[in-house]
């Protein structure tokens, strides 16, 4: 394709409306964020003034007073504790099924999958009863759980994909100079494993992220209501304001470290979204 | 592959200590998944066949399928149920074409590969609730920049009708899903063999007739892979309806309405009967599709 030839403008025009579409919400929720009460309500793409009060407001008085902090801890903490666990769970797994043989390793492989494609509403009447029975509703615990069974099938997927590119022949290797199958896994396997295992780990830590349904249904207060669902819940400075302009600012706060992180990593993601993805 | 070993004596006690570690790899896993879907779902049935509304918790017992002729008898269930499927076709539909151009142009593109690439990420990156306020906020009809916009009337009140509420709806939705259905049919595009097309181009064929004779054949299974995900996933539809409209002109979903019956009315056994009414739709969905896929959606293999 030629520079300046017709395709050329076409194909340039195109990734062009792509990107702008791709961009516009980003844009759209920074330029609110930054408009201050006045001019909040102008209609306009690029603020006439700017100010940076939405984002003070968030974090005025602290975690006990803050609307924000709080869920921002929760959300941080809730992400993370589920990535390192379902990806150290699914490693597991995951090894066996790439590198064993046994029997219902089919089940596994299909169960998961069925589990992918499960309506999460359907659990969360039961959940509500069993967590208050069981004194973890409106707990980190209580959302963990949840986020755990279904960021599940997504790390296995993606990880027994990454496990059957290792080469077989250094684990035999070590199993001959004497380790244990366990040993090869954490001495031989694990390093090998570990670009494929950091990408599960940015896919289950985004979907633990994401998630409002649980985190509206199995919380009650900022004990452990995550960033999504506190959204939700803000109120403006009194009654009579709204809350555009920190709603705006907050979902800034949590997308932009996010964005930066999955730009920084995208071929890693596409390769772990598509594993094990496309049969023939 | 190795499953016939055992009838080897010599290597069964290596194949039983190899089943042995299997199982114990992968049982943490099997029970985190089992502990929040296969128990929950039985205890919804359970809870569906009992008049349980923790407003009134001395009332109670066996009802039988009276929740379910509730449900199914209600005008409720039935909108919800067209708008759902209404979100979902139209949505995928949408998707899976502009996928599907977001694709070819991300394969056959000599440069600004990269830069579609990371376009199409960002909305995966976003979280769902952040992308509605946004839309939201963009398409309110004082505030938003889009009535704003040349040929869009200053006066269109998005939100406060039924179809123009799915419209604002559904361009969220098929802003923040197409990625995913981009880079899953791109991953099918690049395992097909590029020799054909050659082939093609030297016995004259036309560029529209390489894409309906060798791409899309070719591509079938990752096709429905990506529309099978899809349209589950896009089924559940929650988070974008909650945000803009809460259920409001009537544009509720199936999710919105369990979601009200059992967390916002504290009534269980009700609202456990919309959720299996949820459940065996998504199986049907499910069931359809991987009738028309054969089993090949159970093999993990990955593509080479």
């Amino acid at each position: 394709m030629e520079r300046g030839s017709r395709e050329y403008v076409l194909w340039s025009i195109g990734i062009t409306v792509v990107l702008i579409f791709a961009l516009i919400p980003v844009l759209w929720l920074i330029s609110v964020s930054l408009k201050p009460p006045e001019s909040i309500a102008d209609g306009r793409f690029i603020p006439s003034e700017v100010s940076f009060d939405n984002y003070k407001s968030l974090f005025e008085g602290g975690v006990d007073d803050s609307p924000f902090i709080k869920p921002l801890i929760n959300s941080i903490l809730i992400a993370l504790s589920t990535t390192v666990i379902s990806i150290v769970l699914a490693s597991f797994a995951a090894y066996a099924i790439a590198r064993l043989e046994f029997p219902g390793k089919r089940v596994i492989l299909a169960g998961a999958l069925a589990i992918a494609m499960f309506p999460p509403i359907s659990t969360i009447g039961p959940l509500f009863d069993m967590w208050r029975a069981l004194g973890i509703y409106d707990t980190y615990l209580g959302l963990i759980i949840p986020y755990l069974t279904f960021s599940l099938p997504l790390a296995i997927y993606c990880l027994v994909a990454f496990f059957r590119e290792i080469p077989w022949e250094l684990e035999q290797a070590a199993q001959v100079d004497g380790a244990t199958p366990f040993q090869a896994f954490r001495k031989v396997i694990v390093p090998l494993a570990a670009p494929g295992m950091f990408t599960a780990a940015i896919l289950v830590f985004i979907f633990a992220w994401n998630d409002f349904l649980f985190a509206i249904s199995l919380t009650s207060s900022d004990a452990s209501r995550t960033v999504p669902a506190a959204l939700a819940f803000f109120t403006g400075e009194s009654s009579f304001t709204e809350p555009t302009g920190s709603i705006a600012a907050a979902a800034i706060v949590v997308t932009v470290p996010i964005i930066v992180f999955v730009l920084f990593f995208q071929r890693r993601i596409v390769s772990g979204l598509t594993a094990g993805a496309v049969k023939g | 592959m190795e499953a016939h070993t055992e009838r080897h004596p010599a290597a069964s006690e290596r194949t039983r200590s190899e089943r042995r570690l299997a199982w114990l790899l992968c049982a943490p896993a099997v029970i985190a998944m089992l502990a929040v879907t296969a128990y929950p779902i039985a205890y919804a049935i359970v809870l569906s066949v009992q008049q349980i509304d923790l407003r009134f918790p001395d009332e109670g017992g066996f009802v039988g399928l009276d929740n379910y002729t509730s449900v199914l008898s209600s005008q409720l269930w039935w909108t919800d149920l067209f708008n759902t499927v209404f979100l979902t076709v139209v949505t995928v539909s949408i998707e899976l074409v502009l996928g599907m151009i977001i694709a070819l142009v991300m394969h056959r593109a000599i440069f600004g590969r990269g830069v579609v690439r990371t376009a199409v990420l960002i909305p995966y990156g976003i979280i769902t609730v952040v992308a509605a306020f946004s839309w939201q906020f963009a398409f309110a009809p004082d505030s938003g920049f889009v009535n704003n916009l040349p040929l869009i009337s200053d006066e269109m009140d998005w939100f406060g009708g039924r179809f123009s509420s799915f419209a604002v709806i559904i361009m969220a939705e098929v802003w923040k899903t197409t990625p995913f259905m981009a880079l899953l049919l791109l991953a099918g595009l690049v395992t097909i063999d590029g020799q054909l097309y050659e082939a093609a181009k030297v016995d004259g064929a036309s560029a529209w007739q390489r894409f309906t004779r060798i791409t899309l054949p070719l591509m079938k299974p990752a096709i429905l892979v990506a529309l099978l995900f899809r349209t589950l996933d896009a089924f559940r539809i929650f988070d974008t309806i909650y945000i803009m409209t809460a259920g409001a002109q009537d544009t509720e979903s199936v999710s919105i309405l369990g979601f009200n019956q059992l967390i916002s009315r504290l009534n269980l056994g009700l609202g456990s009967a919309v959720s299996v009414l949820i459940f065996i739709c998504v199986l049907a969905i499910a069931t359809l599709y991987v009738k028309v896929l054969g089993t090949r959606v159970e093999e993990g293999r990955p593509v080479k």
